[in-house]
């Protein structure tokens, strides 16, 4: 070992100084990153760099060279990116409130308008989430409740789009597209009326219900009934006069038979047909 | 620790080695040799200590004597200690120079051939780092993303695979084919959306995925999973605020609502070339909020109410109708019997009846005319005496 060093120091030394420079003038540009170059505090080139339908491989990620010292490399993310909405507060055409929970995402397209307009990733981010607020609170505000409730509908997303994009160009990036996560009742009054209003509607619903149940019911026995007089009518008609007598012996069994309320007592006059033979003794 | 913790104070007295402007240091109070550190050196562990300076320095006719300089209003020159003589012959350190097994006199054990070791250990380290990082088995679920320096180059798929060594290449192996699943809501606490018709329904519900390109899984968004989370949040809201709360609590609707909300989050993965393929959306339960659960409660309660009901129409209808069939029945058949000797038959019914009815009442018969019957009517008596006491 120490022959070894003795010899060969001086090209040792020269080796090592060698991968120094080398380690410290390549630079390695993954496909999720776009890196730009800045060569005394002005940047000079971007490497990686998104361009559409570009397919993974053949982008110009892998190995790049910088100038050591002279160079510095700020890395941009390539992929898709996310803004969150602090959730807000949308106050509709009809004066009711709804919280709106929203997202964005977005790339950059152009990492050195990145880079000069806003520095970093995370300034861009927080201030399209402002932006984004502003607009949503903005064009969602132009509507009706009930309307709020579909905004994919219609124009209203677009509209939020297109005008973050225009905020989100100046910072090199571009929107892909906004989407309202949530759309909630505030806490407090809004929230419990609805629940009043759902509950006084079940009600309504329940005593309809009900009646109804009641008026088929109604229906029923009285459809009943009408069939039995019918086949009452029908069987009676053909001798009145017999069907009174019929009845008669049915109902004086039914009104003085054992049991009846309250007892019976029956005062018979001679003159009853049913004394006829006890009267006239067998004449 | 205790060596580095013995660095500042043998600093500190190295600089305030003599009379030093800023005063007596604090741990140079020691006995002192009166030698103006003449003596300092020599072989003597001990540094060189302050002459004990007395409280009015400054008024002897030496003055302050700065150590950094040499002293000449003695006529000799004085010596001070320095950094390097401390630690030559100071604390454990110093002895232990040069003696450590770490020093320069230490020497690999050598090979039997008298060759060194330092060859093949480096051979072993590279093959080991080359088996290592060159060879990968990927799992039957797992797929795998080489990348060159940084750039895509290929796929690799289950089974054993051969890269290039790192740090020429990476291998990043991910879950494709097993399905995650995302749970939304998280926990059990209630979730409302809001239907078409402005009610609030407790929904939650889960959505299974798996990655189906693996390069754009990994390329093209940050964070693909909170992306799938959103997604799923923004479809099943969408959704639900186009149906109204029946339709969401009907089987078919929710059946619609998961294949529809399904339908929209693959559409917006795919236009954000995702590579995520949903597999399945399924809702777990379609609740009414708490707050109102027991009207819902009250409308079943309602129904059922309705159908008993109906129910106990039909039967007295049933037993209305029967009743008036028996009874025309009966009359028929009596009537045919009626017919073929109608004088007989009426008597004979007159008969039985009036036998029947007589039996079981009370008789009285009054016989011949003039006679007034006295009718000692129990009930005309005992109603009156009754009245008092009921009212």
């Amino acid at each position: 070992m120490e022959t070894v060093w003795h010899n060969h120091k001086g090209s040792l030394i020269a080796l090592a100084v060698l991968l120094v420079v080398m380690l410290s003038s390549l630079i390695v540009v993954p496909e999720t990153q776009q890196a730009v170059i800045i060569r005394t505090g002005e940047p000079v080139a971007v490497v990686n760099q998104f361009k559409p339908g570009q397919p993974f491989g053949s982008t110009g990620a892998g190995v790049w060279y910088r100038i050591p010292l002279l160079d510095r490399v700020e890395y941009v993310d390539k992929r898709v990116l996310n803004v969150d909405m602090d959730e807000q507060q949308v106050l509709s055409t009809d004066q009711l409130r709804l919280n709106v929970d929203a997202y964005a995402r977005f790339r950059v397209i152009d990492p050195v308008r990145m880079v000069r307009a806003a520095g970093t990733l995370d300034v861009v981010q927080s201030q399209l989430s402002q932006i984004l607020s502003s607009v949503v609170r903005q064009e969602l505000g132009r509507r009706s409740f009930a309307s709020l409730l579909t905004a994919e509908r219609g124009t209203t997303m677009h509209n939020i789009r297109t005008l973050l994009d225009a905020q989100a160009r100046k910072y090199g990036a571009q929107v892909i597209d906004v989407r309202i996560k949530r759309a909630d009742l505030p806490d407090g009054t809004p929230l419990e009326s609805a629940f009043q209003r759902m509950k006084t509607s079940r009600d309504q619903e329940a005593a309809s219900i009900l009646a109804q149940g009641q008026k088929n019911a109604q229906i029923i026995r009285a459809t009943a009934e009408a069939a039995a007089a019918k086949t009452s009518a029908d069987a009676y008609g053909k001798d009145p006069q017999f069907y009174d007598f019929y009845r008669a012996m049915q109902s004086y069994d039914a009104t003085f038979a054992a049991g009846s309320q309250g007892g019976s007592q029956i005062i018979l006059n001679e003159n009853n047909d049913y004394l006829r033979q006890f009267r006239t003794g067998g004449h | 620790m205790e060596r580095l913790g013995g660095w500042p104070g043998k600093i500190r007295l190295a600089m305030a080695g003599k009379r030093s402007p800023w005063g007596k240091p604090p741990g140079g109070d020691g006995a002192g040799d009166g030698g103006e550190g003449a003596g300092a050196g020599g072989g003597d562990s001990e540094p060189p200590e302050p002459e004990p300076a007395p409280p009015s320095g400054e008024d002897q006719p030496k003055g302050p004597r700065n150590p950094w300089l040499p002293g000449t209003s003695e006529g000799r020159p004085r010596r001070s200690a320095s950094i390097e003589d401390i630690f030559k012959h100071r604390g454990p350190e110093g002895p232990r120079r040069g003696s450590g097994p770490g020093g320069p006199g230490f020497q690999l054990p050598r090979r039997p051939g008298g060759g060194s070791w330092v060859p093949v250990a480096i051979a072993g380290i590279v093959g080991v780092w080359l088996f290592v990082t060159s060879m990968h088995q990927i799992d039957a679920k797992e797929q795998a993303i080489v990348t060159t320096f940084g750039k895509y180059s290929r796929t690799l798929h289950p089974g054993l695979n051969f890269t290039a060594p790192w740090p020429f290449q990476q291998v990043d192996s991910e879950q494709t084919s097993e399905f995650r699943v995302v749970a939304i809501p998280d926990g059990s606490a209630q979730r409302l959306m809001l239907t078409a018709d402005q009610n609030l329904v407790d929904l939650s519900y889960i959505v299974r995925w798996n990655v189906r390109d693996l390069r754009q899984f990994r390329f093209q968004l940050v964070s693909p999973e909170d992306t799938v989370r959103e997604v799923a949040e923004y479809s099943m809201r969408a959704e639900v605020a186009e149906k109204n709360l029946n339709q969401v609590f009907s089987g078919a609707g929710r059946a619609e609502i998961e294949q529809q909300s399904l339908k929209r989050m693959q559409d917006l993965l795919d236009a954000y070339r995702s590579g995520i393929a949903v597999q399945g959306v399924q809702i777990r339960k379609t609740d009414p909020p708490n707050q109102v659960e027991e009207a819902f409660k009250n409308v079943s309660a309602a129904q059922q109410q309705a159908e008993s009901l109906v129910n106990q129409a039909n039967g007295q209808a049933q037993q209305v109708l029967a009743r008036a069939q028996g009874d025309a029945a009966a009359f028929d058949k009596v009537y045919v019997q009626y017919k073929l000797a109608p004088e007989v038959t009426r008597r004979r019914m007159y008969y039985e009846t009036m036998e029947r009815v007589l039996r079981q009442t009370d008789k009285t018969i009054v016989e011949g005319s003039g006679v007034t019957p006295y009718l000692p009517l129990r009930e005309l008596r005992r109603a009156p005496a009754d009245e008092p006491g009921a009212q």
